[in-house]
């Protein structure tokens, strides 16, 4: 084959490429590299939307890290969501995943009766936990005074507004389940029957032979739920626009976090500082910090081999 | 081979005593697991149930703490839908989720493809920047995106800046489809090159019909995302409730009907249920799909 014939091929090829992945390639610089880098630039320039924009340097770093009242209650918030939500909601799921590989009566009606909840909307879901646990007339509460239990205040009390989250997020555990189903289920049965012929108890053989299998899931199961709590996002906001009973409109103003900051996520800050506070600079600071915890721990993600995200083939 | 390995059969019988003991074991454990499914059940499905009980009391009734409405109120259904401005959600709901879901797949599964089957430099560059950017929280980037749409192209007050991105391939789908697309043997795409199909003819032939589930699955999951996106409207539409989409105008709902929960209820039903008729429905095209090329090797 002749050199010209060879390299006009290579050229067809790169030219088909191209024009196979124009769409994300035009999507990644439009949509992702331009705004980073402006992101960047911004979080450098005072600009309020009005005037035009102005340099000040660290400012806005310095602004948002010392001065701004909201930034420390949210990254708080998010680690005890990190610490107590997404473990419990990794050990119920693993639990739920683990029941109903031993259900053998009706196993489909109950896995979609399980599955259900996570298919609600966000919006949706989190009105009706408003409603359920709201601490005048709502159910939960009716039925705990019933029983003569303590009946706690949930979204209006700032001591139990995460917990009323966490009760959520279980209630939305499907996706989880659906995971651990699937690694439950290729545990090779032989293992257990070796084991049990060994005098392994239920628990060894949980120990012992399903743990292993599925560590890698896991781990899957803790980094990307550590990945939505960082977007966690509408649910918070939903619960505490509810309870504190401000009515949404154009130009209303809602102190985030309701109660007492309680439900403060980093996304509710750039929202706050960008389109209440018109501080599009320190938003672009609070949007660069979510940015560098998010890509951590998709890099993590990226970097454990087997049972994780594979970038390579 | 499995299926058939769960139920080891007995070679030789064992002692009569410890065989009832066993069988006495297996009920006991039978009634405890379901026992435990039950628990689990309610868990799952008494919210849903208050929320609709209460979707059908009178106001009045709504007030109180009764659980079973005295009267049916199913007149609460039609006083949502009177409500104004509710019937224009719906319709803003179904563009944004129609139209966004046709722009996604159309413009993924190229890339998809592309990343799936095709050898160039860079290739695994491209894969991890999708994959970083199918992570990337919608706020890292919304402000310069908001200042685009909003100062340059004077389009907030709609929802075209969140349909628009999506003709330009969305990261978790180009990730999912590039998966599924991966599993389609090469032999295929090589016999059809050499019945003289080209790169497109074979992506729209061969590997399109092939492709069903994932493209489904994917559809699937770009309907919820938008259904249920509640961010991007408030960005984009909330100045202007003729765009509102439902998740957005839900909330809105609670606050025009203060303490009528009733009334609030039955519009979060509204808005829960078609998500759920159409996984029903979907389900089955699925499951049916995944069983069809799940012949594979």
């Amino acid at each position: 084959m002749s050199t010209v014939t060879l390299a006009s091929k290579r050229r067809r090829s790169a030219l088909r490429t191209l024009a196979f992945m124009s769409p994300w390639l035009i999507g990644f610089a439009v949509f992702f590299a331009y705004p980073l880098l402006s992101t960047v630039y911004f979080s450098f320039m005072h600009y309020d939307g009005f005037r035009p924009p102005y340099w000040t340097g660290g400012k806005n770093w310095s602004y948002v890290f010392e001065h701004y009242p909201l930034f420390w209650p949210a990254l708080r918030n998010t680690l005890w969501l990190v610490v107590v939500l997404v473990s419990l909601r990794v050990v119920f799921g693993l639990g739920v995943g683990l029941l109903i590989t031993k259900i053998k009566t009706a196993t489909g009606v109950f896995r979609t009766l399980f599955y259900l909840p996570y298919l609600a909307p966000p919006v949706a879901a989190t009105m009706a936990f408003a409603f359920l646990l709201n601490p005048g007339t709502g159910p939960v509460n009716s039925l705990l005074e019933k029983t003569g239990l303590p009946a706690p205040g949930w979204f209006s009390d700032p001591a139990w507004s995460k917990p009323a989250l966490t009760l959520l997020a279980l209630w939305g555990v499907g996706d989880l389940m659906v995971v651990f189903m699937a690694a439950l289920l290729d545990v090779p049965a032989e293992q257990y029957e070796a084991a049990e012929l060994d005098g392994a108890s239920a628990w060894q053989r949980f120990r012992y032979v399903t743990l292993p299998h599925i560590s890698p899931i896991v781990m899957f199961a803790v980094v990307t739920g550590v990945i939505q709590t960082m977007q966690y996002y509408t649910q918070p906001l939903i619960a505490g626009k509810v309870a504190s009973g401000v009515i949404q409109g154009a130009g209303t103003q809602f102190e985030p976090g309701y109660p007492d900051k309680s439900t403060l996520t980093l996304p509710q800050l750039v929202y706050n500082l960008g389109f209440q506070r018109f501080d599009y600079g320190s938003a672009c600071v609070v949007a660069l910090v979510l940015f560098a915890l998010s890509m951590a721990f998709t890099a993590l993600l990226m970097r454990r081999r087997g049972g994780l995200i594979q970038a390579g083939d | 081979m499995t299926q058939v390995l769960d139920h080891p059969v007995e070679l030789a019988p064992p002692v009569p005593g410890t065989l009832r003991a066993a069988r006495r074991r297996a009920l006991l454990e039978w009634i405890a697991v379901h026992a435990l499914g039950v628990a689990a059940a309610l868990f799952f499905t008494l919210p849903f149930v208050f929320v609709l009980l209460t979707s059908l009391m009178s106001d009045s009734q709504a007030l109180g703490r009764d659980l079973v409405p005295h009267t049916w109120e199913w007149g609460n259904y039609r006083k949502v839908f009177d409500t104004p401005g509710f019937l224009t959600w719906w319709r803003n709901t179904l563009v944004y989720a129609g139209l966004g879901t046709l722009l996604t797949v159309v413009s993924s599964v190229p890339v998809a493809y592309a990343l799936a089957k095709f050898r160039f430099r860079g290739r695994n560059l491209s894969l991890m920047l999708v994959i970083s950017m199918m992570m990337l929280p919608p706020q890292v980037v919304v402000i310069p995106m908001y200042l685009f749409w909003a100062k340059q192209l004077d389009l907030s007050g709609t929802l075209w800046p969140l349909i628009v991105p999506m003709a330009f391939g969305d990261a978790f789908s180009v990730f999912l489809l590039r998966q599924f697309l991966m599993t389609i043997p090469d032999e295929y795409l090589d016999a059809a090159k050499v019945d003289g199909c080209g790169d497109l003819r074979t992506l729209l032939r061969v590997v399109l019909p092939m492709a069903r589930p994932g493209i489904a699955a994917v559809a699937l999951f770009q309907f919820f995302y938008a259904w249920n996106d509640y961010f991007g409207p408030q960005i984009y539409a909330s100045e202007n409730p003729g765009a509102w989409t439902l998740s957005y105008g839900l909330e809105s709902f609670k606050g025009a009907h203060h303490t009528d929960w009733n009334l609030t209820m039955a519009a979060t039903v509204l808005v829960m249920a078609p998500v759920i008729l159409v996984f029903f429905f979907a389900q089955k095209a699925f499951v049916e799909g995944v069983t069809l090329t799940g012949v594979k090797g």
